[in-house]
């Protein structure tokens, strides 16, 4: 299994957001994550990255068999977990070029390999960028600096792509996009599928689970994973909301 | 002893030295070069050394400098030095004509003052004031602070060296001229460096002026520079400045500037004990521009001190102010911007901005930008920002796989990008680039020097490719 998460309970600032949650990925797998606003979706993104704040007050999250509750988010992200953000940061003065060389570079330092040649990661940029189709001049930019939403989200997939992550979790990436980004984001993600790497999509819209399908979806409320389900399940949800969620679980 | 007998036993001690030794040094000099001397020695003993009671002051508290005990020479000590080794340059790509100071005497080697063949003189002050009397008594302490400014009113009492520079009306100077000012004794020294610059009508120049030191010994350098940018003239003046931690550098610049020229300065402060920048601009014609920019990188208990006045007398013109510093451990500094806009200076636009990086509860900024307004038609702004490294940005970093000493270079090396950009020069652009990374890494040692001996193997910098050169 490569992401086991346990009885999962998260706070910040004193207040538990997550509430013992279970979810398990295997190698191969796309997981949806759906639910209504406020409910942890974004939480449990950014305690499985690692975000300090987000403190782990009971569970665990185990990945490629090892507990990784206190690793720094560096060492995951070397490890092979990727978050694509539902705001990504603006960062004035870093290029993207700088910005994934060093990133690569501290991965394979990581992994023992030497630093990437300047023309194998020209040749990488080029290769990565055609599929998001991202014009040239964005990667000589500042990380995100007046992007607008679809860029920066497609700048998050780039970068995906760039990592070759194991396990990606892309936190509403399709929020905020028109339907040709939308559809450029989640090509890019169906060509990174292979069987070895796993993604967690959270996301508000049936819609983008129309390009990327997946072999499971939850429901997160509350805090918790309140239902599971295959792709139909997505569908159910466009189509009647989730106020019967919410009695089911009330009920329960 | 009180700190103000502390300055005042230093004071009296400038003033008994100039009185003993003035007959004998100061005896060779045309006659009013002496009547500034005396008339700026008696102003300076009203004035005394400036103290923290002082509004300009207040945050740069001098007595600790002030109560070392100092060498005042009144000749180059040039013994025991390879001269040609300490001023080796190795730059690439970037082609200065270098005048070397050591411990603020011209260094003695090729003729003190040449005359290029475009017609600009560079070289000696000393020699000059003998050569050109007709330019000193134009120009020579023309416009500093004469009546008010202490540490101007001293230096014009002892000074006796410095660059002097005169490009005709026309000329363009190809070359930039590197002026490179090091101390290196084995004493306590007091230097008081003194250097006229002057730009004739529709001329270019670059100047790099270079404040270094060698070893560990407390020094006390009292520079003036006097700036003369005649019509339409253009000048792209930068400081560079690394200097021990026992080090004091007051460095008061005195820009004056004609109509429709242009002045840049750009103050990069790498290291220094205890370093005050005045930098003083009047803007004396109609659509001048002039810009001042400045980065500091501070830490343990250095402290950098930025003070700019903006002087708008004519209408039309546009001036520009932008300052970052990082300050680490105890590092203390202080931002001062006063941008004064006279009545008839209608249309002035005028900018501030000083920004600032703290790491530590320890370190602290002072910063205060401020405009004086008497015009109605103007457009001015400033601001100031005083912050730490945004924790957002350090996350997104890391998750990409980034450690967090790196993420943090990153982000403070992105921070001090903004100014060293404006550097237009590019080799320059890029030694100083790589002197800025070196010196966020904790790698820059005053061995390292500014802009010399950079001997030292280039480490591979990981978070480093330049485009432009793949």
């Amino acid at each position: 299994m490569l992401l086991n998460i346990r009885n999962l309970h998260v706070s910040i600032e004193g207040k538990e957001i997550v509430k013992g949650l279970d979810l398990s990925v295997n190698n191969g797998e796309v997981h949806a994550i759906m639910g209504p606003n406020g409910t942890g979706k974004s939480t449990l993104a950014l305690a499985i990255a690692g975000k300090g704040e987000y403190t782990i007050t009971q569970g665990e999250i185990i990945y490629k068999g090892k507990n990784i509750n206190n690793m720094p988010p560096e060492d995951r992200a070397r490890e092979g977990i990727f978050l694509g953000f539902q705001y990504p940061v603006e960062i004035p003065g870093v290029s993207i070029t700088n910005f994934m060389r060093t990133a690569i570079n501290e991965h394979r330092e990581y992994k023992g390999l030497p630093p990437i040649s300047a023309p194998e990661f020209l040749a990488k940029m080029e290769d990565k960028k055609k599929l998001v189709e991202i014009q040239s001049k964005l990667t000589n930019r500042s990380v995100n600096e007046g992007f607008s939403g679809g860029e920066k989200k497609k700048n998050e997939i780039f970068q995906m792509a760039m990592l070759e992550p194991t396990l990606s979790i892309l936190d509403e990436t399709d929020s905020g996009l028109d339907i040709d980004a939308l559809r450029v984001v989640a090509n890019g993600v169906n060509k990174l599928r292979t069987k070895e790497n796993a993604f967690v999509i959270i996301t508000h819209y049936q819609r983008l689970l129309e390009y990327i399908v997946p072999d499971f979806v939850h429901v997160l409320y509350d805090g918790r994973i309140v239902k599971s389900g295959g792709k139909r399940l997505a569908v159910e949800l466009e189509e009647k909301g989730y106020d019967w969620i919410k009695k089911e679980f009330e009920m329960n | 002893m009180s700190k103000q007998n502390k300055n005042i036993a230093l004071k009296n001690k400038l003033i008994n030295l100039f009185e003993e030794n003035k007959n004998s040094i100061f005896k060779n000099e045309p006659q009013y070069i002496s009547n500034l001397r005396n008339q700026a020695i008696e102003k300076f003993y009203q004035l005394g050394f400036p103290t923290t009671k002082m509004e300009g002051w207040r945050n740069t508290d001098l007595t600790k400098a002030l109560s070392k005990n100092y060498n005042h020479f009144f000749s180059s000590k040039q013994n025991d030095v390879d001269v040609e080794e300490l001023f080796k340059c190795e730059i690439h790509d970037f082609d200065t004509d270098i005048v070397s100071f050591l411990n603020g005497f011209y260094v003695n080697g090729n003729s003190q003052l040449r005359t290029m063949s475009d017609g600009t003189i560079v070289g000696s002050l000393a020699k000059a004031i003998k050569q050109y009397p007709e330019i000193f008594e134009n120009y020579y302490n023309k416009n500093v602070q004469s009546d008010k400014n202490a540490f101007v009113t001293l230096n014009t009492a002892f000074a006796q060296d410095g660059l002097f520079i005169y490009v005709p009306d026309g000329v363009e100077v190809n070359k930039a001229i590197q002026m490179v000012s090091i101390i290196n004794h084995n004493e306590n020294l007091f230097i008081q460096n003194r250097n006229l610059i002057i730009l004739g009508k529709n001329s270019r120049l670059t100047l790099v002026h270079c404040d270094d030191s060698i070893n560990q010994q407390s020094s006390f350098n009292n520079s003036v520079t006097e700036i003369f940018v005649e019509e339409n003239a253009n000048l792209d003046h930068y400081k560079l400045q690394n200097l021990n931690n026992d080090s004091t550098l007051i460095n008061s610049t005195f820009v004056y500037q004609k109509a429709g020229s242009n002045a840049s300065t750009n103050s990069i402060t790498l290291n220094g004990g205890l370093i005050r920048n005045d930098t003083f601009v009047k803007l004396n014609g109609q659509m001048c521009d002039a810009n001042v920019y400045g980065v500091y990188l501070m830490d343990k208990t250095q402290h950098i001190d930025n003070h700019v006045f903006i002087d708008h007398v004519e209408p039309n013109c546009s001036s520009n102010e932008l300052f970052k510093g990082i300050l680490d451990e105890d590092a203390t500094g202080v931002f001062n911007g006063h941008v004064l806009v006279r009545r008839n200076a209608q249309k002035t636009r005028a900018f501030q901005s000083n920004k600032n990086i703290l790491l530590t509860d320890t370190a602290s900024i002072d910063t205060q930008p401020f405009l004086e307004i008497y015009a109605d038609d103007v457009k001015c702004g400033h601001g100031a920002t005083v912050g730490q490294l945004d924790t957002e940005a350090m996350f997104y970093l890391r998750s990409r796989g980034i450690t967090e000493a790196n993420a943090k270079l990153l982000l403070m090396y992105a921070f001090a990008a903004e100014v060293i950009n404006k550097i237009s020069i590019k080799p320059l652009r890029d030694r100083i680039d790589d002197m800025v990374k070196k010196r966020l890494r904790g790698e820059l040692s005053i061995c390292d020097k500014c802009v010399l001996h950079c001997g030292s193997p280039a480490k591979e910098i990981h978070f480093d490719i330049d485009m432009s050169k793949v």
